[in-house]
């Protein structure tokens, strides 16, 4: 009450508007690129999580060069031995250190991962796009070539093209490039599908907006927080899925290996020796979480919806 | 309506008939042919005469008009590896155990990761959220045969089998006792999945007016989540589901392989690696056919559940 008292009239001042001022732009303007990257800047977890996945990168691609351990060395005198300082992280059932082909393994699972996941994010996000917005007979068309395309044994073809290209980690990409986007396009499909009766979707036609520029400036930012999403959890898919053709003999060639590829293998010794799933299964996890994390990020950084 | 639904179908055996021919002229070019697969190398008048009994002799294209002439007689042939074994027996006998698993899988993820999802969101920031993006990220980045092998190490064992599977027609304990482990062991990742995607697409549509116009009426939240969130929030998942369903319920070749579930999962990778020709087209057809009943009732499912949507699915627009 007493501060209440305190105010009167007397110590307000008028200001008021000066009219050539009114028209000054106060801040920069800023393109929607520059104010999505300058939000994830501001993000600490994502930039963490991005400074994370750049160290990984780097060690996979110097490790194997400055750790003295190679990672195909078979020192079998002491096989599946737990960690010592000598190794960090153990040595596998064949007496490799698992330190080194952590490394190693990582090449081929990031790789497959990443690559795997940028192939499908763009086509399966132009492709839904594309379905969904045109509706009628091309999202017909379309989606049963899909269904094709799903429908067709995967192995099949992993086998048949490997016997075009030699057995490898370009044929393994391939074959599963041919089919992995298909989740997506039929993702952001259904999310066009709801978006294009928008008002603003309406508006834009209403203007004369090309088709193209009405899916890529309007509808997939609007549908970005589920393509990020589906984006950052297609890279274990990946990894998974090498994985799971390198233990039926179709993927990566021992010694060459894989985070997956190694987890498989320490599953099998689990119960006696827990070190050789552990350090894979963590490699996995820590950079599946930093990728999640940067997804995070980038969504709140790129989604229309969540600017305000 | 009437007309919509003929309409699928006939797309559908379409899509059906284009399947079944690339696959088997693809399955063709594979190397190796299924009278060299096994361990023992046979003699040649050994080859020559299985070769004329499975009618491999003949060109590709002779193969594929008879193939599909016993199709529509509806026999899928029988299985080169194990003789006297039908395609058509293996579906019978395998899939009800895969079905009931992948339902369950199914239903439990969705029940689970459709709650963690919503909460989440609901609670962005807390330490629920945290939770909730703990588990995801937990789901997705363990294997699941590491998650099905940790399963069989420290649950198994006591009052769950360590590995089986119930009986058709054995009471409702002895199914929950045999099927609980493998099923929670298939509907992590799913978990995982729907709930990360829950949470985001609430997070979307709780920007929107008309939930601030639900809070102003004073609906109360479980009003406002029944009626206006859970319906606009869905779609994403609808379209996530429906093809999971597919795979899901046709078997998992690893969850299968370590609980010993007499599923159908291992014969789409052991028809492949065997050369099986027979089966690897029952098990594509048969996959393909519940796949695309999935997508179809994918659509029908959008427009129940989007009025916005139901104008362009049904009316082609």
């Amino acid at each position: 009450m007493q501060n209440k008292n305190e105010l009167n009239i007397e110590m307000f001042e008028r200001l008021g508007v000066d009219e050539q001022q009114s028209e000054n732009i106060v801040r920069p303007s800023m393109s929607y690129w520059q104010d999505a990257i300058r939000r994830l800047k501001q993000n600490k977890v994502a930039m963490i999580s991005l400074f994370f996945l750049i160290f990984m990168v780097i060690m996979c691609i110097v490790g194997p060069y400055i750790y003295p351990h190679p990672y195909d060395f078979q020192n079998i005198e002491i096989t599946n031995q737990p960690p010592t300082k000598e190794h960090i992280f153990g040595l596998d059932d064949l007496g490799r250190d698992i330190f080194a082909r952590i490394w190693m393994g990582g090449r081929v699972s990031l790789a497959i991962g990443v690559v795997g996941a940028v192939i499908s994010l763009v086509v399966g996000t132009i492709y839904g796009g594309i379905s969904g917005y045109c509706g009628g007979r091309v999202d017909d068309i379309m989606m049963r070539i899909l269904e094709i395309l799903v429908g067709i044994p995967y192995m099949i073809v992993v086998i048949i093209v490997s016997v075009y290209l030699g057995q490898g980690l370009h044929s393994l990409m391939i074959a599963l490039c041919l089919t992995s986007w298909t989740g997506l396009a039929r993702l952001v499909r259904g999310q066009v599908l709801e978006l294009k009766q928008s008002e603003y979707i309406m508006a834009a036609q209403a203007l004369g907006t090309p088709t193209m520029k009405i899916i890529t400036k309007h509808l997939i930012p609007n549908t970005l927080s589920v393509i990020i999403i589906n984006t950052t959890f297609s890279i274990p898919g990946f990894i998974f899925s090498e994985a799971f053709l390198s233990f039926l003999g179709l993927g990566i060639k021992p010694p060459l290996t894989s985070w997956g590829a190694m987890a498989a293998l320490g599953q099998q010794q689990m119960t006696y020796y827990p070190h050789e799933l552990i350090f894979p299964a963590i490699a996995i996890s820590i950079t599946i979480l930093a990728f999640n994390l940067l997804g995070d990020g980038l969504r709140d950084a790129f989604d229309p919806k969540l600017r305000q | 309506m009437v007309k919509y639904i003929a309409k699928k179908i006939g797309y559908m055996i379409v899509t059906l008939w284009i399947i079944l021919t690339v696959t088997f002229f693809l399955m063709n070019t594979m190397p190796g042919d299924p009278t060299q697969s096994s361990m023992k190398v046979l003699p040649e008048a050994v080859v020559e005469n299985l070769k004329a009994r499975w009618g491999l002799d003949k060109p590709v294209t002779e193969q594929y008009v008879i193939y599909l002439k016993n199709l529509l007689r509806g026999e899928m042939g029988e299985s080169y590896k194990t003789p006297g074994l039908t395609a058509n027996q293996v579906i019978e006998e395998r899939f009800p155990a895969s079905l009931r698993l992948g339902l369950q899988a199914v239903v439990v993820s969705l029940i689970i990761g459709l709650i963690l999802g919503i909460l989440a969101a609901f609670n962005r920031g807390k330490w629920l959220d945290f939770l909730t993006i703990f588990i995801a990220i937990l789901g997705v980045s363990i294997p699941s045969f590491v998650f099905a092998a940790l399963l069989q190490k420290y649950a198994a064992g006591g009052f769950f089998p360590i590995v089986g599977w119930a009986a058709e027609g054995s009471s409702l304990i002895e199914i929950f006792r045999g099927t609980a482990l493998p099923t929670l062991a298939a509907s992590i990742g799913g978990i995982a999945t729907y709930s990360r995607f829950m949470r985001s697409s609430v997070l979307d549509v709780l920007s929107n007016d008309y939930i601030l116009l639900a809070k102003a009426k004073g609906l109360s939240k479980f009003q406002i989540v029944t009626r206006h969130v859970l319906r606009n929030a869905i779609t994403p998942i609808i379209s996530i589901v429906a093809p999971q369903i597919a795979g899901i319920v046709t078997g998992s070749f690893v969850i299968e392989r370590i609980f010993s579930v007499p599923g159908l999962g291992r014969y789409y990778v052991e028809s492949v690696s065997g050369r099986d020709y027979p089966l690897i087209m029952a098990t594509t057809i048969f996959f393909s056919a519940i796949f695309i009943v999935c997508m179809v009732a994918m659509d029908i499912l959008y427009a129940v559940v989007d009025p916005r949507i139901r104008k362009s699915i049904i009316d082609g627009k």
